[in-house]
């Protein structure tokens, strides 16, 4: 037994630590290839984005872009935590930044209530625009993914129908945007140097910790990711799946709406057309990069941020401007594989030693025959 | 003919080199295969002489259909050899299966129902005879060689099922097999078409092909084969000619042991009603889309201290009747009672925190989470119970409810060490465990709530003679303690010797009911197969009134 014990002790260590190393090493690997394939020095452009992205001012930068980062991948770790793929954070953030920033704009409320007002409208839109995924899937059994990429699309028309002039938006100059929220409904700023770090990381921390109680730690968390490992388990053993997936998009796009909030009430102050997009699907990588736990994703928005803050540094020393996209692919997609591989191996290993457990015993298996009958006797 | 041939291929199993090559159509040595915590076979050794119809006999679980699997190339065993024809082969797909003239009739037919019977049998081998004119021609003297009566232009949505397995044994043959695996034939079959299944075997045999026959149906196993090996728990545990046995002797080989003779034991049967169950009706839509009735009046009444048993053949009901009780599906009419309150609508979690206790028949899909370390199996299905949870969040009504994670670690231990769970610890994922340990995880969780029933399907299927023996022998203990048991099972040496009262479910009913100390497994197989019904041998008076 605790022979076994060691083993499987350095076993689960090492499994723990394989998979991330692997990843960095072959994404690492990886990216110097491309880098060299396109005729320049990998060497150099890696220095380049450790000194650039080291600076303060790059610090902060990069603290900034991962709140919105973080949250998307939060809400897209809840739906993955179910084994429900909410493809729609993108949708959901824009329609809930547009209502919020509707909403915050037309009100003047002290900021007591002014905030919570624009988050909670935030936050209710995203349900409400990702529970209709969940709605449909439950009663209709159409798959989440579909309903979810569709309505990212209807969300951008949505939002482009009332972003005119006489429906919710005032112009300004080329540019159309809702009216700009007042003083007061504006996030506090954390006063760093050279720039203020959004004082939204307080949400983006909120919620990482929200999650990594309400998942780990509670009933509820446990009942999601009971179905989300076994829908029959999870059903035979009293979890109803159908009001689990509505709550789980419910959540998921809850959170989704505060993707928007850091943009809104730290930097534009009103959603105009050229509110940031894509953010969603941004979410997605990290949530698999992070592996949904709730730091890693943390790490992962953060590394996100570093090397989107570095590209452009690399851009002025002559390196192709793509070559940061391409490097965060590959470093998601090293991640993934490389998880993937560690777990079969892992599985596979078990599997032998649990088989050649069994046959041994097997063997050794006439005195159990006599206790099989003995119990028979015994009735 | 076809007597002679038979009569000198059922040499004894020490013989089997004995005949030659020639004689030989496939030998399969020391065949062992595992899965991920069970053995599927073990030392596998069967020798299927040419032009007879051998039988592969021995319980559900038995491992039977992970032989055929090996042997048909979509299984590839971890130790062993398969011989075709005398000559050693390796097998990594049915296409090489196919190659070397092996065909398989699964037990679910493999056809597109809006294809003609001509298109199905060419789909897939168009390259053998194109998909005109001399395929039409070939499926022509197919059928008419071997009676199958075939029409190749028919769609095979309008046939019924035993056109469709003729249809599934043309495909075969069409690929020129030599070797035919019917993977449980019968089963799917009434009677008279049985005879008319049969009728084709001995033909097929009478041409010299040979068919390997998978079945635990022992009365159609001895009409038919020439040869019969028994598998029990993985292994080959005998070779017997029909002829020289009989269907008691059949079943005692599967089952491993004498079958238990009547005993005299201490009855803890009480009159005090627990579980009630009445005029219970559900229907279901089945894979075809047509609504069918799977439950059709079910009526019974477990009492504290009562193991009620319920044989029957797979497939008529028993799984809806656990489901319809447990709550996963909704009855469409009837009640279930349980300790006098009212459940037939009820939550499956209401009737879990009720105390129902519930060891399912699938444990991987509905007992395990079995990527999750084996102490999150412990909370599952329990998580609102002590010591899963420990309350709202600060105390305050309403707030989430929180895990106990640490009371829950500890008692996870504690089911370990109690019921002598085999695992280097509680942090291991379920699926790293043997089935057997695995089972007696979930017999513990399910005990640690002091339920006040215990619905047990197939408890010791799939699971090794040790663990089987503990999970019987804490059955015993429940009943002792009051518990009412119901228990589902194939198996029916564990329904005759865990059993107060047997009732027999047939096509959604309960037609029969038997008591366990003067039935025998015959009685009960004839009820199972619909032959009999009503009282068998001596009536129990506790049940009595329900019919």
């Amino acid at each position: 037994m605790s022979r076994w014990k060691e083993k499987f002790g350095v076993q689960s260590v090492l499994q723990a630590l394989a998979a991330p190393a692997l990843a960095l090493l072959a994404a690492f690997v990886l990216s110097s290839v491309v880098i060299l394939a396109t005729g320049k020095d990998p060497f150099h452009a890696f220095f380049v984005m450790i000194d650039f992205g080291s600076k303060s001012d790059s610090q902060v930068w990069i603290i900034n872009k991962a709140i919105p980062y973080y949250l998307s991948a939060a809400a897209v770790a809840i739906g993955f935590r179910m084994n429900l793929f909410n493809i729609g954070v993108d949708g959901q953030y824009r329609v809930a930044a547009f209502f919020a920033a509707v909403v915050g704009g037309a009100l003047a409320l002290p900021g007591v209530l002014q905030i919570p007002v624009i988050i909670i409208v935030a936050m209710a839109v995203g349900a409400l625009w990702a529970g209709i995924a969940g709605v449909l899937r439950t009663t209709r059994g159409v798959s989440e993914v579909i309903t979810t990429i569709m309505l990212n699309s209807i969300a951008g028309s949505l939002i482009g129908y009332f972003l005119s002039e006489d429906k919710l938006a005032v112009k300004d100059g080329n540019l159309f945007h809702t009216p700009t929220i007042p003083e007061s409904g504006r996030f506090f700023l954390i006063p760093t140097d050279p720039d203020p770090i959004y004082g939204t990381v307080v949400v983006a921390v909120v919620i990482g910790l929200a999650y990594w109680f309400v998942i780990g730690r509670t009933r509820f968390g446990f009942d999601l990711r009971a179905v989300g490992r076994s829908e029959s388990a999870a059903s035979a053993s009293g979890v109803s799946v159908r009001r689990m997936v509505v709550t789980s998009m419910l959540l998921s796009g809850a959170v989704a709406g505060l993707v928007g909030i850091p943009t809104l009430l730290n930097k534009s102050f009103s959603y105009g057309t050229d509110f940031p997009t894509g953010v969603g699907f941004t979410g997605i990588a990290i949530a698999l990069l992070g592996r949904n736990h709730p730091f890693g994703m943390a790490l992962a928005a953060l590394l996100w941020g570093f090397l989107e803050r570095t590209g452009i540094q690399l851009e002025f020393e002559g390196y192709a401007q793509e070559i940061v996209g391409v490097m965060q692919g590959i470093i998601v997609l090293c991640v993934v594989i490389a998880y993937e591989i560690v777990r079969r191996v892992v599985l596979r290993r078990q599997q032998r030693e649990v088989g050649a457990e069994l046959s041994a015993r097997a063997g050794a298996g006439t005195e159990q025959d006599g206790t099989e009958q003995k119990a028979g006797a015994t009735a | 003919m076809s007597s002679e041939s038979s009569g000198s291929s059922t040499a004894p199993p020490g013989a089997g080199p004995g005949p030659g090559g020639s004689g030989t159509a496939v030998e399969l040595r020391g065949i062992t295969k595992r899965f991920p915590g069970v053995v599927a076979n073990r030392d596998i050794d069967i020798t299927v002489h040419r032009g007879t119809v051998h039988a592969l006999v021995g319980e559900n679980g038995a491992g039977k259909s992970t032989l055929m699997k090996i042997l048909y190339g979509m299984q590839r065993p971890d130790e062993g050899t398969i011989s075709i024809d005398g000559e050693p082969v390796t097998l990594h797909s049915p296409a090489d299966a196919i190659a070397r003239g092996i065909g398989m009739v699964h037990q679910h037919f493999m056809l597109a129902d809006n294809l003609t019977v001509l298109e199905n049998t060419v789909l897939g081998a168009e390259k053998l005879h194109g998909i005109g004119a001399r395929a039409r021609k070939k499926i022509k003297e197919l059928s008419d060689a071997y009676q199958l009566g075939v029409r190749p232009d028919a769609l095979v949505e309008e046939l019924g099922v035993a056109d469709r397995q003729r249809v599934e044994i043309l495909k075969a043959l069409y690929r020129g097999a030599r070797t035919l695996i019917l993977d449980e034939p019968t089963a799917v079959l009434v009677p008279q078409e049985v005879d008319a299944l049969f009728a084709n075997l001995r033909e097929l045999k009478a041409e010299g092909l040979t068919v390997l026959f998978i079945s635990h149906k022992l009365g159609e196993v001895l009409s038919v084969a020439d040869a019969i090996t028994v598998i029990r728990r993985g292994t080959t545990v005998a070779s017997v000619r029909p002829q020289e046995t009989s269907p008691k002797q059949l079943a005692e080989l599967m089952v491993g042991s004498e079958l238990p003779t009547a005993e005299t034991r201490e009855s803890t049967v009480t009159d005090v009603p627990m579980l009630k169950v009445e005029g219970l009706r559900l229907s279901a839509t089945d894979s075809d889309g047509v609504r069918r009735t799977v439950l059709d009046d079910i009526s019974f009444t477990i009492h504290k201290g009562e193991v009620l048993g319920i044989a029957g053949v797979e497939g008529n009901g028993q799984a809806e009747l656990v489901e319809a009780v447990m709550g996963m599906s909704d009855p469409d009419g009837g009640t279930v009672t349980l300790d006098g309150q009212d459940l037939t609508h009820a939550p499956t979690r209401l009737r879990r925190e009720s105390g129902i206790g519930y060891i399912p028949e699938d444990r991987h899909r509905h007992g395990l989470l079995l990527e999750a370390p084996l102490w999150e199996n412990r909370i599952l299905g329990h998580v609102t119970e002590k010591p899963n949870t420990k309350g709202p969040l600060l105390g305050i009504p309403g707030a989430p409810q929180l895990l106990a994670l640490g009371d829950a670690r500890a008692d996870a231990e504690r089911i370990v060490a109690e019921y002598d769970v085999r695992t280097p610890g509680i942090e291991v994922t379920a699926a790293s465990l043997s089935g057997g340990n695995q089972q007696k995880f979930i017999v513990g969780r399910e005990m640690s709530h002091h339920p006040k029933l215990l619905i047990a399907a197939h408890p010791t299927r799939g699971v090794d003679v040790g663990a089987q023996a503990q999970i019987w022998d804490q059955i015993r203990a429940a009943r002792r303690e009051g518990l009412a048991v119901l228990l589902i099972s194939a198996d029916l040496d564990e329904l005759i010797g865990l059993s107060d009262t047997l009732r027999v479910m047939y096509r959604g009913r309960l037609v029969a009911d038997a008591d366990p100390a003067h039935v025998t497994p015959e009685e009960l197989g004839s009820a199972m197969t619909g032959a009999a019904s009503g009282h068998l041998e001596h009536q129990d008076e506790t049940t009595g009134g329900d019919k």
